[in-house]
C-alpha cells in the first residue's frame, strides 16, 4: 500500500468529485449544503495530506497549513450555519424549501410551520 | 497492518460520503454526515494532525452535524415535493462527467506532488522558541499568522450577526430558536444533567493544554457550546434574548482584547500584532483567555439560530 498522505489525498479527490456531483444533482437546498460540506472536507483533507508530506523538525506535519486548516474548518462551519439559517427563514416565509424558479403560489403548509 | 487500516478507513469515509449523497431522506443523510465527520476525525489522526482532528470532531462533525440534523427534521415536510425536481438522466450523466473530471484532475495532482515536499516546519521550529509556546500550531495561530486568527474570530462574529439578521421583525431582540420540550425524566434530560460537568472539564483541559500540546481555544469553545446546547435541547436551560447588553459585551470581548493587544504591538514592537520580546507567551495567554468565552458564546448562538420568540 501507499503512504497515508497519498492514500488520503486520493480519498480527498474522490470526496471533492462526489460532493460536486451531489451539489449539481440534488434539488434540495439542505442536501446541497451537505454536498458543499463534502467538497469542503475533500479540500481540507487534501490540504492536510499536503501538510503531512511536509513533516519535519520532529513534527508529523507542516504546522503552518495545519493551523490554517483549523481556521478553515471554523470558517466553513460559520458559512454552513449562515446557509442553513437562510434556508430555514425561506421555509418559514414561503412554506417550501425549493430553489425552483417557478414556485407554486402559496403552498398548503401551516403558517407557523 | 496500519496501511490496511488506513485503506479501510478511507473506504469507510468514502462509503459514508456516498450515503450522504444517495440517502433517500435528508434526515438519514444528515445522520450519515455526523458518522462521516467522526471517521474523518480518525483520518486526521492518521495524517498526524491531532489538533485538526479535535477541531473536525468538535466543529466539523459535532456542531455542523447537530445543525444539519435539526434543520433536516424541521424541513421534513418539504421532501416529497423536492424529489419531483430531481433532474433527468442527461443532466445527471453530465454532472457525473464534470465531477469525475474534477476528481481525476485532483488525483493527478496528488500523485504528482513535488518530492521532497516544500515545508515551513523547520522555519517554525527555529522561531517557535521566541513565542514561548510548545504547540507549533498555537505558535502559528497566535504569533506567526495571528492576523488570520483575528480575522477568523471576526468572521465567526459576522456569521452570527448574519444569523441574527435573519430574524423576522416581530421577533427581533427575542430568544433564538423554538421552545424545546423534552421528557424531564427521559434519557436526553438525564444526559443533559450528567454530561455538562464532564464536558466543561474536558473543554477547559483541552483549552489549557493548547499552549503546549494538541488542543486550543476553538476546540474548547466548541465543546463548551455543545454542552450548553445539550442543556437547551433538553429544556433545562433557555437561550437568552439577543437584545441583552451582557451578550453584546461578551461577544465582542475576545476580538476587542485581541485587537487592543495587536494595536499595542504597533507602539511596543513596531508592527500590528507583534509582541514585545519576552512577553509573547503571556500576551498569547491573555488573548486565548479572552477569546475562549467569546468564541463559545458566538458558536452557541450561531447554533441556536435566528431569534424567533419576541420578548414579552
Amino acid at each position: 500500500m501507499t503512504d497515508p498522505a497519498t492514500l488520503f489525498g486520493l480519498c480527498a479527490a474522490a470526496l471533492v468529485g462526489l460532493g460536486v456531483y451531489a451539489l449539481i444533482v440534488n434539488p434540495q437546498p439542505l442536501r446541497k449544503i451537505i454536498a458543499f460540506n463534502v467538497v469542503g472536507n475533500g479540500v481540507f483533507v487534501l490540504f492536510g495530506a499536503i501538510a503531512h508530506r511536509g513533516a519535519g523538525a520532529g513534527w508529523g506535519g507542516d504546522p503552518v497549513p495545519q493551523a490554517l486548516l483549523i481556521t478553515g474548518l471554523v470558517v466553513a462551519f460559520s458559512a454552513t450555519a449562515l446557509a442553513v439559517t437562510v434556508l430555514l427563514r425561506l421555509f418559514d416565509e414561503t412554506g417550501s424549501a425549493t430553489l425552483a424558479s417557478d414556485v407554486p403560489a402559496k403552498p398548503d403548509a401551516a403558517g407557523d410551520a | 497492518m496500519i496501511d490496511a487500516l488506513n485503506a479501510v478507513l478511507a473506504l469507510l469515509v468514502l462509503g459514508l460520503a456516498v450515503w450522504t449523497v444517495v440517502a433517500r431522506s435528508t434526515f438519514a443523510a444528515a445522520v450519515g454526515f455526523v458518522a462521516y465527520g467522526m471517521l474523518l476525525t480518525l483520518a486526521w489522526v492518521q495524517l498526524q494532525s491531532v489538533d485538526v482532528a479535535l477541531t473536525e470532531g468538535a466543529i466539523g462533525g459535532g456542531l455542523t452535524g447537530a445543525m444539519l440534523i435539526a434543520a433536516a427534521s424541521r424541513l421534513r415536510g418539504t421532501e416529497a415535493a423536492a424529489r419531483a425536481e430531481r433532474p433527468g438522466l442527461p443532466i445527471r450523466l453530465a454532472a457525473a462527467l464534470v465531477a469525475a473530471c474534477v476528481a481525476a484532475a485532483l488525483a493527478i495532482a496528488v500523485v504528482s506532488l513535488p518530492d521532497p515536499a516544500p515545508t515551513l516546519a523547520y522555519e517554525t521550529a527555529d522561531n517557535l522558541a521566541a513565542t514561548g509556546v510548545g504547540n507549533p500550531l498555537t505558535g502559528v495561530l497566535l504569533a506567526f499568522r495571528a492576523m488570520d486568527t483575528l480575522l477568523e474570530a471576526i468572521v465567526v462574529l459576522f456569521a452570527m450577526i448574519g444569523v441574527w439578521s435573519l430574524a423576522p421583525d416581530r421577533a427581533w431582540g427575542g430568544r433564538p430558536g423554538r421552545v424545546q420540550r423534552a421528557d424531564p425524566d427521559g434519557i436526553l434530560a438525564y444526559l443533559a444533567r450528567v454530561l455538562p460537568p464532564i464536558g466543561i472539564v474536558v473543554a477547559v483541559y483541552i483549552f489549557w493544554i493548547g499552549a503546549d500540546l494538541p488542543g486550543g481555544k476553538f476546540q474548547g469553545a466548541s465543546i463548551l457550546a455543545a454542552m450548553w446546547l445539550l442543556a437547551v435541547m433538553a429544556g433545562l436551560a433557555d437561550a437568552p434574548p439577543v437584545s441583552r447588553k451582557w451578550i453584546r459585551f461578551a461577544l465582542i470581548g475576545g476580538p476587542v482584547v485581541f485587537m487592543a493587544i495587536g494595536a499595542a504591538g504597533v507602539v511596543t514592537a513596531g508592527a500590528f500584532l507583534a509582541y514585545p520580546d519576552g512577553l509573547a507567551k503571556p500576551l498569547i495567554k491573555v488573548i486565548e483567555w479572552a477569546l475562549l468565552p467569546s468564541l463559545a458564546l458566538t458558536l452557541a448562538l450561531i447554533l441556536a439560530g435566528a431569534p424567533e420568540r419576541p420578548v414579552r
